[in-house]
């Protein structure tokens, strides 16, 4: 674009995108972490890469194998499904349950000092693990089956619910709580009066969320032995059974869908 | 009689919003307080019932010192003050008949607050008092579906069903439009004489203040600067208490002309 | 009180009409009923729940104290499991935002590519990053490349889901006007998308980064690498106390991720 002949001596008249970042040392410096980021990291990483060749008739194999899916084994999947489906629902009523004094207690607002930190060290604590950790803890103190289920999922729900409710809980209109207090109500009747109400929708739509979301957590909290659908996935795969593992994973995709779809329709049904 | 004397309110190490107030409320009065907005009226509105902590002084009510009170008494002496908030403050997600006993959550056990089953007693007088201030048809209604003007009788209600011993109206009228303003003044006017009830109102409005109280009590930063009968608030405590702050515009503007209309009314 | 009652009668109060009462019980019964069908059903050994406390706390008892020992070994296994996080979120970006475009109503190049953008990412979100783990390992053996793809798989969906919702949020009158000066097809992305849903992108990547770091943790259970596998090593071998330094170091790590996750947050938005 610049002519230098054709003016004289007239200034070029340049113009380019201002870069993203301004300041070309950090631009610049940016990329060059970037790529010695991902040097280091591919270099590091331990890939088989002899096993990994394997991969695609392997993948052939698995995928030859899984299709057509088989459904012969049918009360095994029903089995598997109603117990994730018990865990879930015990699990998010405990979990639901318990997170609300959870909630008040991690609320900075309503709550006092070291209560708060205790309430906010639990729920940081609960959602720090992933369910699966959390669920090979709990085969490995209480044995196998769907108590461990439920113990985990009943935590996962605490910290999760409990966090976004004691988030609700520091948003609410203060005005209200003022009002009861000036009525003379104690600590328990404020709560239940002006803190509560002011709480519920989104208590009842996390409720919806969780139950939807635990569902979700049941199917893979059995791959470590907590009971329901998860152990019998990890049965199918263990033996080579593709073509039932497969059968497996489109009814929890297809489970998944429905209870996406429900859940959903029920929150916006009580917003 | 309320008593307060000395009352100090400072917030962290900044200038005390109210600097050694003094103030007698004798019994069946309404007193208006008037300042611009930071003068402190809300502060000492909300010492007397402890929302705000005072630094130093007392408050007497009745003979109960409240400064010094904790836990369970503060609880019970708060129940024997009413409190008027400038935006009603209900719990919008519940019912008006709900709001209204939640007044008596002072009284009433933890099981009958969240049961909800309150004495008999306290839904009768909720009724009377709502039928008092034309509100018991909404009975059953969501809180936030009424309007401003209805919402603030429920404020009100609430109040008294505390069957205070003093009530604070903080800018009852402040978030409501000019009309439904002056019925809820002339509301708190006569319940405070039907209950012999003394009242203390945080105003903005002058003309209010005058028409409708008996006694202006006007604070500028944190003193009491004009103790009077409402005749005797003239331009000169008018300009003493607003004169020279930021933005009294609305409060100059609209007292003389309203003083104005006021004395038509009256002629 | 007591006297008054007879006048008092019409003076009831109830919180809810008579329909209103009928929802409420019909909902708490069903509730109960699918809880009691729930109890009553389920495969536990109620002696267990009892005993549960007990358990839980006599398995906490041996993880005291943690066991430094093999820090070294661990904090080699958690610097891969970053490694697996960021670069398969890295490379997830390559797949989803193609995917978000195709699948985003707006900008569609035609039904059949919408259905198929919402195939891919509706397979992707239903099957849990375990799940996919637990396909890739048996496809290409136990190892971070597993790891890797799996996280990939499971964030597709994510990062597509959310990116294909942007794109339709967007404002549409810049596209009509980039349209209007002559702009090809890609030039008006450039131009009338792109910086619209640059925020939305780096939020949802930075979100997507932070939920794959916890993500990668647990991938060594099933044997796709990272910290997971020394886990289930100790956890086998029943080294408990191991078991609690690695526990402790996952903590850490989830905690620096969220302090790095804000800073970026703040930084870049």
């Amino acid at each position: 674009m610049t002519r230098p002949e054709a003016g004289a001596k007239a200034a070029p008249r340049t113009w380019r995108k201002p870069p993203f970042i301004a300041n070309p040392l950090l631009r610049y410096g940016l990329l060059a972490v970037l790529v010695v980021y991902l040097v280091w990291a591919f270099g590091s990483l331990p890939f088989n890469w002899a096993r990994i060749a394997e991969g695609l008739p392997r993948a052939g194999r698995i995928f030859g194998g899984g299709f057509p899916p088989s459904f012969e084994r049918f009360d095994l999947l029903l089995t598997g499904f109603k117990e994730s489906l018990q865990i879930a629902v015990l699990a998010t009523l405990l979990g639901v349950l318990l997170s609300i004094p959870f909630a008040v207690m991690a609320a900075r607002n309503v709550a006092p000092l070291p209560v708060y930190f205790l309430g906010r060290a639990v729920i940081i604590l609960s959602r720090s693990f992933h369910p699966v950790i959390v669920a090979i803890l709990f085969v490995a103190a209480v044995g196998f089956g769907p108590l461990a289920g439920i113990l985990t999922l009943t935590l996962y729900s605490i910290g999760f619910v409990g966090k976004l409710l004691a988030e609700e809980i520091e948003e609410i209109d203060w005005g209200q709580v003022e009002a009861m207090k000036a009525t003379g109500a104690g600590y328990f009747a404020i709560l239940v009066y002006a803190v509560f109400p002011q709480i519920l929708p989104r208590q009842v739509g996390l409720s919806m969320y969780q139950l939807d979301s635990n569902l979700r957590a049941s199917a893979v909290v059995g791959i470590v032995g907590a009971g329901g659908i998860g152990g019998t996935l990890m049965n199918a795969f263990g033996r080579y059974d593709y073509a039932f593992a497969f059968a497996i994973l489109l009814v929890i995709i297809a489970v998944i869908l429905v209870s996406e779809g429900v859940s959903g329709w029920v929150r916006k049904k009580i917003w | 009689m309320l008593e307060i004397s000395h009352l100090i309110k400072r917030y962290g190490h900044d200038e005390p919003v109210l600097k050694g107030l003094d103030l007698r409320v004798e019994d069946n009065s309404v007193v208006a307080i008037v300042g611009a907005s930071g003068a402190g009226k809300s502060t000492m509105l909300r010492c007397i019932n402890r929302l705000v902590e005072p630094t130093s002084g007392s408050i007497n009510l009745n003979g109960m010192e409240l400064v010094a009170l904790r836990g369970g008494a503060l609880r019970r002496a708060r129940r024997k003050i009413g409190m008027v908030f400038q935006g009603f403050n209900l719990i919008d997600r519940l019912t008006v008949m709900e709001n209204v006993l939640a007044g008596r959550l002072g009284y009433v056990s933890l099981y009958q607050a969240i049961s909800r089953r309150f004495p008999q007693a306290d839904i009768e007088r909720a009724f009377t008092l709502m039928e008092r201030v034309g509100i018991a048809q909404y009975g059953n209604k969501r809180a936030d579906e009424l309007s401003g003007g209805e919402r603030q009788r429920v404020g009100v209600v609430r109040a008294l069903m505390q069957e205070p011993e003093l009530l604070l109206a903080d800018e009852p009228t402040a978030s409501l439009d000019p009309r439904t303003s002056e019925q809820i003044m002339m509301l708190l006017q006569s319940l405070a004489s039907e209950l012999s009830l003394p009242v203390l109102i945080n105003i903005h409005n002058v003309a209010q203040a005058k028409t409708y109280t008996e006694r202006i009590v006007g604070l500028r930063h944190g003193k009491m600067i004009f103790d009077g009968a409402p005749d005797d608030f003239n331009k000169d405590a008018l300009d003493a208490i607003y004169g020279g702050i930021e933005a009294p515009d609305d409060a100059i503007a609209e007292s003389p002309a309203a003083a104005q209309g006021v004395g038509h009314d009256a002629t | 009180m007591v006297d008054q009652a007879g006048a008092l009668a019409d003076r009831v109060w109830k919180r809810y009409d008579r329909r209103e009462r009928l929802i409420r019980y019909a909902v708490m019964l069903v509730t109960l009923m699918v809880v009691v069908w729930a109890v009553r059903d389920i495969d536990i050994f109620w002696p267990w729940v009892w005993d549960a406390p007990n358990q839980i706390s006599s398995l906490g008892a041996r993880m005291w104290p943690p066991d430094p020992s093999r820090l070294e070994e661990i904090v080699n296994a958690m610097i891969e499991t970053v490694h697996i996080a960021t670069l398969s979120t890295m490379l997830t970006i390559f797949i989803a935002l193609p995917v978000a475009y195709i699948a985003a109503q707006n900008t569609t190049p035609n039904r059949a590519c919408l259905w198929l953008g919402r195939f891919i990412l509706v397979s992707s979100r239903s099957v849990n990053t375990i799940i996919w783990a637990l396909l890739f390992v048996a496809i290409f053996g136990p190892g971070v490349l597993a790891g890797i793809l799996a996280i990939m798989c499971r964030s597709v969906g994510f990062i597509g889901k959310l990116m294909g919702e942007a794109i339709e949020e967007i404002d549409r009158r810049p596209v009509e006007a980039m349209q209007a000066t002559g702009a090809s097809k890609l030039q008006v992305i450039a131009y009338a998308v792109v910086p619209q849903v640059m925020p939305a992108f780096f939020a949802i990547v930075i979100l997507r980064w932070d939920i794959n770091i916890r993500e990668s943790t647990v991938l060594g259970l099933v044997g796709a690498g990272g910290i997971g596998v020394i886990l289930q090593g100790s956890i086998d071998t029943f080294a408990w106390t191991t078991v609690a330094t690695i526990l402790i170091a996952i903590v850490v790590l989830v905690l620096i991720g969220e302090a790095i996750t804000s800073l970026l947050r703040r930084k870049v938005i």
